[in-house]
């Protein structure tokens, strides 16, 4: 009888897989990509790293950057297919393996962040492509003995002078036998075909089905899994733990004190919670006990009123202020923040004696990569980790200590089996690693002709890098540049301008969080160019367009954000428009926001976007960029905050933390620049105008001024 | 035993009852489709069909369904042929995708009651909905293209 049922149960599970197109138990991960270039191997052609054409016409554009939504699996591929003359209908995608050679070509390790990928991957995807494109013509001119210069290509086909064809797939196994070039000829941009059109994205299909694996979603045979009780302060430290009744639970198999806490392996998900939450277990709380995010904040301000460590320093602003006509001053804060992706961290580990492989959604390959390895006591070259789909990043799977990898290693050697990490929502929220708070005092004047004359900014706030293998990024300065970011290049012609910076030490864990410095220093600085426009009595789009006449991709994006929010055009009573322009990750953003406030409530009607990101690839993955990147900067303008109280974060799900929903969603309106500049950013750039453009806005209806982020009617000056 | 049918096979499942039926779809049946991110009913993430009804399975226990025909992402139509999933591939709308699961499920159950939905409509039925990628103003236009395109003899 039992064994009838396990059957029946299999073969259910065996029907399931094929009605779902095969992916239900197994999992065809674009990591994995290893193993099947093998089994190709006599057919396929893989002229160098990124790219492995098949017999049966395949292309597949191996990406080194971490797909987390930022459509890096179609832009990368992009590139790569123009230059071949590929069929795009052919091409596909899979995610690298760790290895040097998908190193960042600028940053130097494997890794996805700062809005680089498509600015970093631009001659390396060319490039592979070129050099794919020119050995299959010359693997066709040898099979029809004619001069390679004398074919041409198109869509998947070689063409020679007499219009016989050969398709890439026919030509891939002569084309292996060749010699790379050393030399490829790029394309003229005006013979592209793919560069620059607004092509969908080549993940969408498996997205809507269920098909697509994200770590979370990862199964081997045998696998166990774990999830882990946290100190509920941040430093504090695990005294003992009572395990009595989590043991008897059913499919508990084993209870483990790691560095992180207390482990509960169990053979499901589900059933090692259930034990979890009837642990008992005694902390030593440690020095953050008293921990108090408003008595910080007080703590910042006071630091504020006294000199930081010189950051720019432009003119005299003392005596520029003390003559100024008029001046104003003004005290900006923001809070941490959790970067919230939709799928929580999790990590699989398959830990061998002499090998290690590791499914999740990272952004640190080389780095999750050392630190498993030394964790395993294992060569980093012993170690692979297949990067699976990211159900969001923004920053936090880039975690320079490899928190939730190094935390998966150490249970995966006490498991003694395959085991799966998962975080529940709570255990990521509270799992540190915050865009970090900051106070920012402005103080500033105009002279009498209404011309801003000078500006300090003094920031408070935890640095990113210091302590972490980046500190190197910090280059011998006093000051930790992602803390000033976007404050210490104020565009702005105001001849007076000191920066300065404090920087706190809490120990709290903080990160780089989409956008990073700018996703506060652009709030502040907007904010306080619109108070210096109301000084000068002068309308704030025309204010910013006079002190960046020196500037002309400010110049562009203001113009014409402006332009399409119809910035002249009257408004209904009870509603306004703010506007607010910022440079980051090499890419100009304006943003024009139209809110109303009733009843204390604010409500976005509508955000117009514009941006400057020189040449581009995809303008439909530009303008969903733009949509993402304004409902991020919103949703925490409007609602985010995290507060800690005796050291417990007082956060813990999106009831508290709360996201952007789609009824409180604006109308919003993407525009991109023509641009024939450099490459830039498009992931993060175009968070940072959101909260600023809004609270502008808030300020154009009300009359008041927010200061603080979450936006509180309440606390408006 | 529970006993239910999901995406039209039947299930017999020897299980604690108060398990959530998410858990029970992703790591006893392995349709791992449905996503987890609140379990508490806050994001969407793990929208189902009950008999036709849109429910959140992760605060749903496993006994809710029995006897019950349950309905996941995989039984959606693995195809893509139906119209909702023909309207999120021409407005392209997913980015990480972590949520589009949940999204599809919920704008099914919208169009089966509401065909031509307002925008009042896609508020009320998909506010349970959170997406971190901020895919809103698309899934917007993509609920009102899968109503067309159902209405434009596209079969349901
Ligand atoms: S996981 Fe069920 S609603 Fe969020
Ligand atoms: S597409 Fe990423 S959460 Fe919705």
């Amino acid at each position: 009888m039992k064994a009838a049922k396990t059957i029946e149960r299999r073969e259910f599970l065996k029907v399931s897989i094929a009605a779902s197109g095969g992916l239900l138990i197994g999992f065809h991960l674009p990591g994995m990509a290893t193993l099947a270039s093998a089994q190709h191997s006599t057919t396929a052609f893989m002229p160098n790293a990124f790219v492995r054409i098949g017999a049966d016409e395949k292309i597949t554009v191996i990406v080194n950057h971490s797909e987390m939504g930022q459509g890096v699996y179609t832009s990368l591929p992009m590139l790569l297919a123009d230059e071949l003359d590929a069929d795009w209908s052919r091409v596909g995608f899979e995610s690298a393996p760790v290895d040097p050679k998908y190193n960042h070509p600028a940053f130097g390790i494997q890794m996805t962040g700062g809005s680089s990928s498509v600015w970093s991957g631009l001659q390396q995807f060319r490039q592979a492509g070129a050099a794919a494109r020119a050995m299959l013509v010359a693997a066709a001119a040898q099979q029809w003995n004619v001069d390679p210069s004398t074919c041409r290509t198109q869509s998947g086909t070689v063409i020679n002078a007499g219009n016989r064809k050969l398709t890439y797939g026919q030509l891939a196994s002569a084309a292996a036998k060749l010699t790379p070039p050393e030399h490829v000829q790029l394309k003229d941009p005006k013979d592209f075909k793919l560069i620059g059109k607004p092509l969908k994205r080549l993940d969408t299909p498996e997205k809507l089905n269920g098909q697509a694996v994200f770590g979370i979603d990862v199964k081997l045979p045998g696998m166990l899994t774990a999830v882990v009780a946290r100190p509920p302060i941040f430093g504090a430290k695990m005294k003992s733990f009572d395990d009595t009744r989590a043991r008897s639970t059913p499919g508990v198999r084993k209870i483990v004190a790691v560095p992180s806490g207390v482990a509960v392996i169990a053979d499901t998900f589900w059933q090692a919670k259930v034990a979890r939450d009837v642990l008992r277990i005694d902390w030593d709380e440690g020095g953050m006990a008293d921990f108090d995010t408003s008595r910080m904040m007080q703590d910042f301000r006071e630091r504020a009123k006294t000199p930081g460590t010189s950051v720019r320093k432009d003119g005299d602003f003392d005596a520029a202020l003390s003559s100024a006509a008029k001046k104003v001053e003004a005290v900006y804060e923001v809070p941490y923040l959790s970067h919230l992706m939709m799928e929580p961290l999790n990590c699989v580990v398959d830990l061998r004696p002499d090998s290690c492989e590791l499914w999740t959604g990272t952004q640190f390959q080389t780095i999750d990569r050392a630190n498993a390895a030394k964790i395993a006591g294992l060569p980093a070259e012993k170690v692979q980790i297949h990067t699976t789909f990211l159900g969001g990043g923004f920053g936090r799977r880039a975690n320079p200590a490899s928190d939730f990898v190094i935390e998966a290693m150490h249970i995966a050697k006490a498991a003694g089996a395959p085991i799966k990490v998962m975080w529940t929502r709570e255990d990521d929220m509270n799992g540190g690693w915050y865009r970090p708070a900051f106070l920012h005092a402005i103080e500033g004047g105009v002279d009498a002709s209404g011309n801003a004359s000078c500006w300090r900014s003094r920031l408070v706030g935890q640095s990113i890098m210091a302590g972490t293998p980046f500190a190197a990024m910090i280059k011998g300065k006093a000051y930790d540049p992602s803390s000033v970011e976007g404050v210490d290049d104020l565009p702005y012609a105001i001849p007076n301008i000191t920066v300065e910076s404090h920087q706190a030490e809490i120990g709290v864990p903080v990160q780089w969080w989409r956008s990073v410095g700018h996703s506060h220093t652009a709030f502040a600085v907007e904010c306080f160019v619109d108070e210096l426009a109301a000084l000068a009595q002068k309308d704030p789009y025309q204010f910013r367009r006079q002190l960046l006449k020196e500037k002309p991709r400010h110049l562009g994006v203001l113009d014409l954000a402006a332009q399409k929010a119809g910035w002249d055009k009257p408004l209904p009573k009870g509603m306004g428009r703010g506007i607010a322009v910022h440079f980051a990750f090499e890419s100009y953003l304006a943003h024009v926001a139209e809110v109303s406030v009733e009843d204390s409530k604010v409500r976005v009607h509508r955000m117009v976007c514009a941006v400057d990101c020189g040449e581009y690839v995809n303008p439909n993955i530009i303008k969903a960029q733009l949509e993402s990147g304004a409902i991020f900067g919103a949703s925490a303008a409007l609602y985010q905050e995290l507060t800690f109280e005796k050291g417990r974060l007082q956060q813990t799900n999106f009831h508290t933390f709360p996201v952007m929903r789609i009824n409180e969603c604006p109308e919003i309106d993407s525009y991109i620049v023509e641009s024939k500049e450099k490459a830039g950013g498009i992931g993060e750039p175009g968070v940072p105008c959101a909260a600023p453009a809004i609270a502008n806005a808030i300020f154009a209806a009300t009359g008041k001024r927010i200061r603080r982020l979450p936006i509180r009617m309440s606390e408006a000056v | 035993m529970i006993v239910f049918s999901v995406n039209g096979k039947r299930v017999d499942l020897d299980i604690d009852p108060s398990t959530p039926l998410l858990w029970v779809i992703r790591e006893q049946l392995g349709l791992t489709g449905t996503k987890y991110g609140c379990g508490m009913a806050q994001c969407g993430a793990c929208t189902v069909h009950i008999n036709g009804e849109a429910v959140r399975s992760c605060v749903a226990p496993v006994s809710r369904a029995a006897g019950k025909s349950v309905t996941t992402i995989e039984g959606l139509s693995p195809d893509l042929s139906n119209p909702l999933q023909r309207a999120w591939l021409e407005e392209d709308v997913p980015q990480c995708g972590y949520c589009q699961s949940g999204q599809l499920m919920s704008a099914a159950v919208l169009l089966r009651g509401k065909p031509q939905p307002t925008d009042e409509d896609i508020d009320e039925a998909m506010t349970g909905n959170i997406c971190r990628c901020g895919t809103y103003p698309r899934i917007r236009r993509a609920i009102h293209r899968a109503a067309e395109l159902a209405s434009s003899g596209g079969a349901r």
